[in-house]
């Protein structure tokens, strides 16, 4: 009762990155409100495969509903799951993934249990709330922080009254950080006909073809790119640096791939890949319009360059003139100092 | 067909959020949400393939919001209905979701819902799948295209855009579908059909010249229970905004120095912009 709870998702056995983020997060919000974190895996052949994934991210409890027909995934057996299970459990907080699942997932199971959802937060905290007419204040909730209207607002969002409080959040947002590998927490094998109608297994999929992206850099919510004039293969090592730190992905303009720099997929532009990541640190771009026209709808442009005049400066929020190898290691140094 | 009137989103100036942290929309051009035109194109297009197919448009917002609906109209709709009630404003995804789900019991439950992924002034994608579940209907989101409709099974077969792919999945109707904007963009308005529905307003709008009228309902008319509609039937509420517009060429100008590079990164890490 009361506890936080993780809906992970799966790849066949294996858990999604996105899930391991959640359960970082969730760990840290039960720990601050004094309650257990608990999480929930549906799929098929699973049992004796996903335990020793979840567990070490100090998952107090995991549910684990494996039959036929609950992977791959489709809308009403897993939102039938999660219904009945939160009847059962009453969690207070639920965290998704921002994913194509828990964008499909989510709002299903808020909609059954009147509660209220958050799609895409950037940020999870827990504080108080006042509500300004009643007067009445609520404490320990959980603050929903996230971009709203294109990008050009951030809104605090909470759920005073309806319990769970659920919220998704995008891959890549959280960190995902083991807490203990032998972590010991009880796993429960559910009884699946208890939870899921064989009328909700209409809905089939047919075929399915995915390839693994071998970066995230579409929808990295953070981007850090180079170009020509972070000069050399070992300034890219410092971007990656940047990036990881952030969160964020690297990417590229064409003439720092032309030069040999980085890898091709990492090219943004016209002829490469479209980003329109929240913030975009541009390292030694120009800016030439091909390259422009893959990034010009990002939130927020910060270029780091040594040319005053470089185009791309006319776009950005905040132009920093310097070199790339003095300014992302003092990044990189004050991100860490200052960031939570 | 499930639409919206958005905000445009590229345009947002300083007074686009009111005190209350709701959105101003009269402060923003209103626009048709870019998505819900895909899914009113895959409806067009089933509409072509069965004669005899009607296309219901119904939207829910201020007594303008019949721009959309007229819009729908003048591309092929047949019919359109405006939610717009004092006691549904302020709704978040689930009071609207309630709202529209009542409409359609009214309507009487059709073949196929069919409306855009998401809309672009909240990019939530809730709305769509919490109307599925209201009225208890199978779902598929983020199609991409409908591939075929078996008349004999009542079976749909779509092709969906998931993380990294596509799907192709088998569903029964009834069925609620969300289009994305990978979706093939919608035919343009007709000109006959422009002609004539341009008269066409909802009592709300109050306007004289109207000869035929858009079918206009408040909470009343849905037999909605008003605790859970608008403000009231939110549960999430909004405790703080932020705003985070940053006019191009205005361009903060920093030197590389430790303090000001600091001095950024404090920056960005306050307003939330990075985490």
């Amino acid at each position: 009762m009361n506890n936080v709870f993780v809906y992970c998702e799966i790849d066949k056995t294996t858990v999604e990155e996105v899930s391991f983020e959640l359960l970082t997060k969730g760990r840290k919000l039960a720990n601050e409100l004094g309650v257990q974190l608990e999480a929930v895996v549906a799929g098929t052949g699973i049992k004796g495969q996903v335990e020793s994934q979840i567990l070490p991210y100090g998952v107090d409890k995991l549910h684990v509903f494996d039959a036929e027909g609950l992977y791959p995934y489709t809308s009403k057996p897993h939102t039938s799951i999660l219904v009945k299970l939160f009847e059962e459990e009453k969690p207070q907080i639920c965290l998704m993934g921002a994913t194509v699942i828990g964008r499909d997932l989510g709002p299903r199971v808020s909609s059954a249990h009147m509660s209220g959802l958050t799609a895409d937060c950037t940020a999870l905290e827990i504080g108080s709330y006042e509500d300004k007419r009643s007067g009445k204040v609520f404490d320990n909730l959980l603050y929903q922080i996230r971009p709203a209207f294109g990008g050009n607002i951030v809104a605090t969002i909470v759920n005073p009254e309806h319990r769970p409080q659920m919220a998704t959040v995008r891959s890549g947002v959280m960190k995902a950080e083991i807490l203990d590998v032998d972590y010991k927490g009880d796993v429960v094998y559910e009884d699946v006909c208890q939870y899921v109608d064989e009328t909700d297994f209409v809905v089939k999929v047919l075929e399915r073809h995915v390839e693994k992206a071998k970066n995230n850099l579409k929808g990295a919510p953070i981007v850090v790119a180079g170009g020509y004039g972070v000069g050399s293969k070992e300034g890219f090592d410092l971007l990656r640096k940047l990036a990881k730190e952030l969160h964020g992905e690297v990417g590229a303009s064409r003439a720092a791939v032309d030069a040999g720099f980085c890898e091709h997929d990492l090219q943004i532009g016209q002829t490469g890949v479209t980003v329109r990541p929240k913030v975009y640190i541009a390292c030694g771009i120009s800016g030439a319009i091909q390259h422009v026209a893959g990034m010009k709808e990002s939130g927020i442009i910060i270029s780091i360059n040594t040319d005053p005049n470089a185009p791309i400066n006319q776009l950005a929020d905040y132009v920093i003139t310097g070199s790339v190898e003095e300014v992302v290691p003092k990044m990189i140094k004050y991100y860490k100092a200052n960031s939570k | 067909m499930l639409a919206k009137q958005v905000p445009d989103t590229r345009n947002v100036g300083p007074d686009a959020m009111t005190p209350e942290g709701t959105v101003n929309r009269s402060a923003l051009p209103a626009i048709f949400n870019p998505e819900d035109l895909n899914a009113l194109e895959q409806a067009l297009r089933l509409k072509d393939q069965f004669p005899g197919t009607t296309i219901t448009v119904v939207t829910m917002g201020l007594p303008k919001a019949s721009d959309v609906l007229r819009d729908a109209l003048y591309r092929g709709a047949d019919d359109a209905v405006l939610l717009t009630d004092r006691a549904l404003g302020g709704a978040d995804t689930l009071a609207t979701s309630y709202a529209l789900s009542m409409a359609i019991r009214k309507i009487g439950v059709p073949d196929l819902i069919i409306g855009g992924r998401q809309a672009i002034d909240g990019d939530t994608a809730q709305v769509g799948p919490q109307v599925a579940q209201k009225l208890g209907l199978d779902q598929v989101t983020y199609v991409e295209s409908i591939e075929d409709i078996c008349e004999k099974s009542r079976k749909l077969t779509v092709i969906r855009r998931i993380d990294g792919g596509i799907e192709k999945v088998e569903t029964p109707m009834p069925c609620l579908l969300t289009i994305t904007g990978s979706a093939p963009a919608c035919r343009p308005q007709n000109a006959k059909r422009v002609m004539k529905y341009k008269k066409a307003a909802a009592p709300a709008e109050n306007n004289p010249k109207a000869t035929i009228e858009i079918k206009q309902w408040g909470a009343a008319d849905i037999d909605a229970g008003l605790e859970q509609c608008g403000l009231a039937g939110s549960p999430t509420k909004v405790k703080a905004v932020q705003n985070i517009v940053f006019k191009a060429k205005e361009s903060k100008q920093l030197s590389g120095s430790d303090a000001d590079v600091e001095e950024l990164i404090v920056e960005l890490l306050n307003s939330h912009t990075i985490g």
